[in-house]
């Protein structure tokens, strides 16, 4: 058995937003980047996201996610120092430092200099009876079947979840021709922002606040789902249900950051409820604890997809730089990229994260 | 058909399961793991990995940021033994 390893300079895991603009921002700097990406087309997450992005002017808005995806994966591919492998797995981030790769089949080892870690978040899910039953799905994979694959979970769904993903994914329901019966949000406001929940307000689709589901019922698959009201102290209260008859329904109930290739590499983590999760420590170049290796995007803490591009820019920028590129303009460039980040954290849609961050940010 | 809740899908754990193992006196994830396989199957633990975490601290009273992560072992996704022992190296041809 043969076991070689490359050395590479920088290289980045997943190819979302974070990982791209990592990729993009480290190969303008000169230095040579290897792009890792499990799935068969960069873009992550953006991919599926149709709608306009909405929030801080200063980045992105106004533009859809599939759109940006197309435009930095063009940049990523078409780059000189940039090599983007799809359908490459890491496995393992060892204690040497060394990455193990799957691809196709076969196994690759890489030993980098420098590991930006930009692998996302996954969904969250809820205990609750007979979650089981088919037609249950996270939202993250039904705006992957309507909005990539163009194909509907079902004729008529419950959203669980009232944040921006819930609100969002069920105005594109709604768009794609299915019926919602309602939105439920376990919390006492809505979520999202407000000109997204008003959209499918509009559009007839109730949003029951402080409300959670209690079961679902089918025979070989989801038939109807009853839900019950929340007290102040979170607790159900009985009498409360009211039942749907609905054949899909649809949990978006937050993400949890992705941690593992982290956790292996000996990062130091913490749980922060504001960023999802167990993230970890990092300074204002998106260092981890463990010199070399960098997060970036929702591996980091969960935020919007313009957060992740600039955490993603400024990590590749300090791995660039710490190798010994791009020594003139980065205090420059590291200042404009951070001046951005700062504005979209910015007013009280930021506090959360911004109150999070304080407790992982790190000198 | 019965109500069940499951918590881990891969590996088919219910809530009540994960109840017992409390109630038996586990405390960490990485315990409940040992005992009823939750999180090791092929999402290893993605899925049901906060939910027993929030079970846990419900259940005992702790802080749940003070629970520990379970330990995160190579390989991160299921691989094939024959793809390991084949081994390779990047750019090396079919």
């Amino acid at each position: 058995m043969q076991q070689e390893i490359s050395f590479v300079e920088i290289a980045v895991i997943g190819g979302g937003p974070a990982g791209l603009c990592a990729a993009l921002e480290a190969a303008n700097a000169g230095a040579r980047v290897v792009l890792l990406d499990r799935q068969d087309r960069l873009g992550g997450q953006l991919v599926k996201q149709t709608h306009r992005f909405f929030g801080s002017r200063s980045h992105r808005a106004s533009e859809r996610g599939i759109n940006i995806a197309a435009e930095l994966t063009g940049q990523v591919i078409s780059h000189p120092l940039i090599e983007a492998l799809t359908g490459a797995t890491v496995f393992g981030f060892y204690e040497d430092g060394v990455l193990g790769v799957e691809q196709e089949g076969k196994v690759f080892y890489l030993k980098p200099s420098r590991v930006i870690v930009a692998t996302g978040a996954s969904e969250k899910t809820l205990a609750f009876p007979n979650n089981d039953l088919p037609g249950i799905y996270g939202a993250g994979a039904v705006q992957t079947l309507v909005n990539v694959y163009g194909i509907l979970p079902g004729k008529r769904v419950l959203m669980v979840g009232a944040g921006n993903i819930g609100v969002i994914v069920t105005y594109q329901l709604l768009q794609a021709g299915m019926d919602v019966a309602a939105i439920v949000e376990a919390a006492p406001r809505i979520g999202a922002y407000w000109v997204h929940a008003a959209k499918v307000r509009r559009a007839g689709v109730p949003i029951h606040t402080s409300h959670t589901i209690k079961r679902a019922y089918g025979g070989r698959e989801v038939e109807g789902a009853v839900i019950w009201q929340l007290d102040e102290q979170g607790q159900p209260v009985p009498g409360t249900e009211k039942d749907f008859a609905v054949d899909t329904i649809c949990l978006s109930v937050g993400l949890s950051p992705l941690v593992e290739l982290l956790a292996q590499a000996g990062c130091r983590l913490a749980y922060v409820p504001q960023l999802g999760g167990h993230v970890p420590f990092r300074d204002a170049n998106l260092q981890t604890t463990v010199p070399g290796v960098y997060v970036a995007g929702d591996a980091a803490g969960v935020e919007e997809a313009s957060a992740a591009m600039m955490e993603g820019a400024l990590a590749g920028l300090h791995a660039a730089y710490s190798l010994g590129y791009s020594q003139t303009g980065y205090e420059a460039r590291r200042a404009e990229l951070q001046h951005q980040l700062d504005s979209l954290r910015s007013g009280p849609v930021g506090e959360k994260i911004r109150t999070g961050l304080t407790r992982v940010l790190v000198e | 058909m019965d109500d069940k809740t499951i918590v881990c899908r891969c590996e088919d754990v219910t809530l009540e399961e994960v109840r017992e193992a409390i109630a038996g006196g586990a405390r960490t994830l990485d315990e409940i793991k040992r005992l009823k396989r939750c999180g090791m199957g092929p999402c290893q633990g993605r899925t049901c990995r906060p939910l027993i975490a929030g079970e846990i601290a419900r259940l005992t009273g702790q802080d749940q940021a003070n629970l520990a992560l379970p330990t995160f072992r190579p390989p991160a996704i299921p691989l094939k033994l024959g793809t390991l022992a084949r081994g390779g190296a990047k750019n090396e041809q079919a």
